[in-house]
């Protein structure tokens, strides 16, 4: 079996984040890097396949610039077992219609049985491209997965939907599926894997060379959202802090009474 | 112009969220037509043209007849939207006419400036103003972000629609995940702790903070999928929505998805070391400060009043 686990590079999303020069997205200095948690299911969910199956191919793409060569390398040492980096510097101004029609130029004639991808990223949110690439490509396309079990060729799936409700549903292979948090537990990679996954083939392919569509809608303008929270802010030490929101708890509300 | 408006409908029953796509062509004064597979018996409220594909034959998850269904629909409206709610629904359904259209999809807008789509980026610490280039452009609507603003009413006329596509993926049934004792929604005070306790061990403090307020404690998202809480106090749209006179956010970065279990509390302090966090959007007192540090103090602090 061979299967395609789609990755992408994301800020920590604690950091501070500040506008780039043209305003169209964040200024990328500063920024502490790490792969996007979603994807991370979908990587621990391939790893898991190959552990049962020694036997599959376990392929990981990632699309940006040289950076992400370090959420690939994550991704190796968790147990992928080659990585195909698609070069491209201004990923970032690509809307998800495009960056999921390169993953499918590359995915065409790979012949997977199965992709798997994150159910959105971090970042943008749009929890678009998975979806695109299954019906780019013609594939049942599943998203929002906490639950995957894989009998032969037919995968009993869970989606998980509002208020923790699930739908189970069945599909054939070749398909596509989208990892929504708590699916599995990913691992963290063990220092012998951190240095096996050096030694592991890293394909790079320049963008351009998939890239076969226009982008249908682009980021005019990035900005603060306006502070609508008229809340209090209470910063210092800790036994001032303490003394304060006791007596704002006293105040405001009836916890006390 | 001319908006499709996509409903949803739920184990038989017609969705809230169907009425924030209503709202939302209002708001941008769009002529509303609608598509639902549903039933004749909860039909939703409206004045205009309802495209009605019966739930009973094309069953509530079925997303290649759905797309099937919606295309005929789309052909014979040629609106300039199609509007979704960003839900389980319909961020899984978007995508698919985005495709079969080559249509622009925008996800998860929660306002319009000047004809461009705003949508959150970054756990909502930025926005992103978008203009979509296609003619025809699928949006999926933030949850909450759009409502009317008094109770709906009117009664559609009804189009019955009907399709022969074949489906790839076989819907076997729902799954309720399994209710506890725990009932967080009639809790007076609530103490939640998020990714940011650091370590299972640390939910000691939280539960025993939660007791010297004589409440409950919760949990965000990643504390219950790491196994350090059960999934019954999870906060949040996969989970309960709470309503409490104090919920205690402790190390909770606020996501949306987060929010929408607990912002209609009465009174929310969130501790964070984040200033930025977006907790502070709906925190009356955010307090800054490393929650490992404030909790045992506040811990003391209250026993000793
Ligand atoms: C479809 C869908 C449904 C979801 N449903 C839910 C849901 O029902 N409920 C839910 O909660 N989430 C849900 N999520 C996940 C949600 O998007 C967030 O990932 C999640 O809420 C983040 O949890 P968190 O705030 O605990 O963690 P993080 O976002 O990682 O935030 C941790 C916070 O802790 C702070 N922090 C770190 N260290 C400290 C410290 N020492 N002291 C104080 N503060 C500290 C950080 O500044 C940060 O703000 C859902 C996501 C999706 C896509």
């Amino acid at each position: 079996m061979k299967v395609l686990v789609c990755i992408k590079q994301v800020p920590d999303m604690e950091s501070r984040f500040k506008l780039n020069a043209a305003g169209n997205w964040y200024d990328t200095a500063d920024l502490a890097w790490r792969m996007n948690e979603y994807d991370e299911f979908a990587v621990e969910q391939a790893v898991l396949l190959k552990e049962k199956a020694p036997d599959t191919e376990l392929v990981a793409l990632s699309i940006g610039p040289e950076r992400v060569k370090e959420a690939m390398k994550k991704a190796l040492a968790m147990g992928i077992d080659r990585g195909v980096h698609v070069q491209d510097e201004a990923s970032f101004e690509k809307d998800p219609y495009q960056i999921a029609s390169v993953i499918a130029e590359y995915a065409r004639n790979e012949n997977f049985d199965l992709i798997l991808t994150g159910m959105q990223s971090q970042d943008r949110g749009s929890a678009q491209v998975g979806i695109l690439v299954g019906e780019m490509l013609g594939l049942p396309a599943v998203s929002t997965v906490v639950g995957f079990a894989l009998d032969g060729q037919v995968v009993t799936a869970k989606r998980e939907l509002e208020g923790g409700l699930k739908a189970v549903v069945k599909v054939g292979l070749p398909a596509l599926f989208t990892c929504q948090l708590g699916l599995n537990t990913p691992r963290y990679p063990t220092l012998p894997n951190i240095m096996k996954a050096k030694k592991k083939e890293l394909t790079a392919i320049p963008v351009a060379t998939l890239l076969k569509d226009e982008a249908l809608a682009v980021t005019e303008k990035v900005s603060y959202p306006e502070k609508r929270g008229s809340g209090l802010v209470l910063e210092g030490e800790i036994g001032e802090l303490t003394t304060k929101l006791v007596a704002l708890l006293k105040e405001k509300t009836s916890v006390f009474k | 112009m001319k908006a499709l408006l996509v409903g949803e409908t739920r184990d038989g029953k017609l969705l809230a969220s169907t009425y924030e796509t209503l709202a939302f062509a209002r708001e941008i004064g769009a002529e509303p037509v609608m598509f639902l597979v549903g039933s004749d018996s909860a039909l939703p409220h409206f004045d205009g043209r309802l495209h009605l594909a019966d739930a009973a034959r094309y069953g509530e998850y079925n997303p290649g007849v759905h797309k099937a269904l919606l295309l005929d629909v789309i052909a014979r409206e040629n609106p300039q939207l199609i509007v979704f709610s960003h839900s389980s629904y319909g961020w899984d359904l978007a995508p698919r006419l985005s495709v079969a259209l080559k249509a622009a999809q925008v996800s998860e807008v929660v306002s319009v400036v000047d004809g461009a789509l705003v949508v959150p980026a970054c756990n909502a610490k930025l926005r992103r103003q978008v203009r979509a280039s296609s003619a025809l452009t699928v949006v999926t609507l933030q949850a909450g972000a759009f409502g009317l603003a008094a109770e709906p009413t009117g009664t559609p006329t009804v189009e019955q629609v009907e399709s022969a596509a074949a489906e790839k993926i076989e819907f076997l049934g729902y799954e309720a995940t399994e209710k506890g004792a725990v009932d967080l929604s009639r809790a007076e005070v609530i103490v939640s702790a998020g990714r940011g306790i650091g370590k299972p061990e640390n939910m000691a403090m939280i539960k025993d903070l939660a007791a010297a307020l004589h409440g409950e404690f919760g949990a965000s998202r990643p504390v219950v999928d790491a196994g350090w809480v059960e999934h019954n106090r999870q906060v949040g749209s996969t989970g309960q929505t709470v309503a409490p006179k104090l919920y205690l956010a402790c190390g909770i970065s606020g996501a949306i998805q987060h929010l929408a279990g607990m912002k209609k509390s009465e009174f929310v302090v969130a501790i964070n070391t984040d200033k930025e966090a977006p907790i502070g959007e709906v925190a009356d007192v955010l307090v800054v400060a490393d929650v490992k540090q404030l909790v045992p103090a506040l811990i003391a602090k209250i026993k000793a009043l």
